[in-house]
């Protein structure tokens, strides 16, 4: 079994807007031990931030997303680190990874339109020195984000009874 | 017009007496009573609310594209009874995978076992409350089943059993982690039952379909105890671990001699388990994190039924399965009162606790399994009924 501590982590991570209360009533301990594992969390940058998962084509909210692999070549004083930041700076950027294979990140870029995307890329993520490459993937559509199905999940076809 | 065969014998002859004698299952009258009524939350469903595994799905919807629709061997796919015997090891049992029965169920195995074992005049010994088939199972063969009550406690134990002595009886059928009250045994206890089922010269039948969902440390089965392997037969399956309800997929873990028999019947009478849930369940095997994970989320929601309903009700904390079974008669109402008024006046389905045996009158099964917004929902209108309509 998994330490309490792991068990307040993973509730919050799958239902940010879960009440310390509930947290005490699932896990059955105190509800000051949940408040004092959320705060030691907190201080101790565990916890980042609590976000809505949102499925924003529903409400025409037209934002573009597109993925950019860039490969960089680093220098004796630029490493993946200071690049990286750098990159992740800008507040277009979404996330940025280092990842293994073909090129070095992927960078996740939200944009109002497609010229807007590939302006920024142009502009702002090509003309950094270490940047030798990029390449932009368009996102069209999103089906599961951060482990939730954006599509309609099965009905419950159980009996109502069943011994 | 054409006349209706009845075999010489008036229609209502028709159906063997030892059947008509059956009593029909409890909750019956409850479906009519929830068909129509919008906006039930039910906690009467004694099968998990979680999908299969999706990588389980897979496996069986591609065997299906390869054409893996035949019959097997009746005894099950090897690599599933290897696959079994490997797995069984985690609850203490060294079985052969020339002992496992794949079989359409528990269901299924534990009426092969009972009509393997008891002849007419025979007596098997049940603990109450208990599931619903084992009586009418072990009646339907001639047998004497002799109800042991559990209540308040619902556990048995030795003094209990040796109570019994007298009935000479030949199997005693034990569940657990138990459906309904959700009781389970630690290995010390199952020693004392073990003492007794010595004394008393018994044979077990040990249904252990929850064992997975234990949260007390690791599920024992009672085979694992020294000198019981040959008195004891195991059944499991897939259906509440793996949420494989409807697939069907159970098996039996059985000494040589009961094996024998049990087998006989089963290819006579269902020839082998279905194929695509015996290659889900292969793959079930290899995916025991998920499990974990669903585990991890009953035992939540077990800590929250358990402490809402201490609020208002006697309860006693379940050990395993995903039931809870408080006792609900300071309300003033019988359990089927309780089941009925809470349905009719709030939407809640639960099942009236004498339909798993007499002495379970008094009391009422929640199962908890569904979503957890639907389980508080689910308490806030108990409490409320209670409110309303409870004796003060």
């Amino acid at each position: 079994m998994e330490s309490v501590e792991l068990e307040v982590l993973r509730l919050l991570e799958e239902n940010a807007r879960m009440k310390d209360e509930e947290i005490a009533e699932v896990l059955a301990i105190p509800v000051d031990r949940v408040r004092e594992i959320i705060k030691k969390f907190k201080d101790d940058g565990v916890i980042l931030k609590y976000k809505t998962i949102v499925d924003w084509e529903k409400v025409q909210e037209d934002f573009v997303y597109a993925l950019i692999n860039v490969k960089v070549s680093l220098t004796r004083e630029k490493g993946y680190d200071d690049i990286a930041k750098r990159i992740a700076k800008f507040s277009e950027v979404h996330a940025v990874r280092l990842v293994s294979g073909e090129y070095d990140f992927q960078v996740v870029v939200k944009g109002k339109s497609l010229k807007d995307i590939a302006f920024f890329v142009a502009e702002k993520i090509s003309t950094i020195p270490e940047v030798r490459d990029t390449f932009t993937h368009f996102v069209l559509r999103t089906y599961k984000e951060e482990g939730v199905n954006l599509f309609e999940e099965e009905e419950d076809r159980r009996l109502a009874f069943v011994p | 017009m054409k006349k209706k065969k009845t075999g010489g014998l008036p229609l209502s002859r028709r159906v063997a007496r030892r059947v008509e004698e059956l009593k029909p299952s409890g909750i019956r009258r409850f479906f009519d009573l929830v068909v129509g009524r919008d906006d039930v939350i039910s906690l009467g469903v004694g099968e998990p609310d979680f999908p299969v595994p999706w990588r389980i799905r897979e496996e069986m919807i591609y065997s299906l594209e390869k054409g893996y629709t035949s019959y097997t061997s009746n005894i099950g796919l090897p690599e599933l009874r290897e696959g079994i015997a490997e797995y069984y090891t985690r609850f203490g049992v060294t079985a052969m995978p020339e002992q496992i029965i794949v079989t359409a169920g528990v269901s299924e195995g534990v009426d092969l076992a009972i009509r393997t074992l008891i002849e007419p005049g025979d007596a098997a010994l049940i603990p109450e409350p208990c599931y619903v088939s084992y009586k009418p199972l072990v009646e339907i063969c001639g047998g004497e089943a002799i109800t042991i009550p559990t209540v308040p406690d619902f556990k048995l134990n030795y003094d209990m059993l040796m109570e019994y002595k007298e009935a000479n009886a030949k199997i005693l059928v034990l569940n657990y982690p138990a459906n309904p009250t959700g009781v389970s045994y630690s290995k010390k206890e199952l020693e004392e039952i073990a003492d007794a089922v010595n004394e008393l010269d018994l044979i077990v039948l040990s249904d252990e379909i929850y064992a997975e969902l234990t949260y007390t440390g690791r599920h024992v089965s009672l085979a694992a105890l020294n000198g019981m392997e040959d008195k004891v037969v195991v059944f499991n399956g897939f259906s509440k671990a793996f949420s494989m309800t409807g697939l069907r997929v159970g098996y039996v873990i059985a000494p040589p001699d009961i094996f024998a028999g049990m087998l006989k019947i089963h290819q006579y009478c269902m020839l082998c388990a279905p194929i695509t849930g015996q290659i889900g369940a292969i793959e079930a095997l290899k995916s025991l994190d998920e499990v974990d994970r669903m585990r991890a989320e009953y035992m939540r929601r077990r800590n929250f039924v358990v402490k809402r309903l201490s609020e208002i009700f006697e309860i006693k904390k379940p050990e395993g399965a995903f039931y809870a079974f408080p006792k609900i008669s300071s309300t003033g109402m019988s359990s089927e009162e309780f089941a009925e008024g809470l349905l009719m006046k709030k939407n809640v389905a639960v099942v009236p606790g004498n339909a798993f045996g007499e002495c379970g009158e008094g009391y009422i099964r929640l199962a908890y399994a569904v979503k957890f917004d639907k389980l508080k929902e689910a308490m806030d209108r108990i409490k409320e009924f209670v409110e309303e309509y409870g004796k003060s």
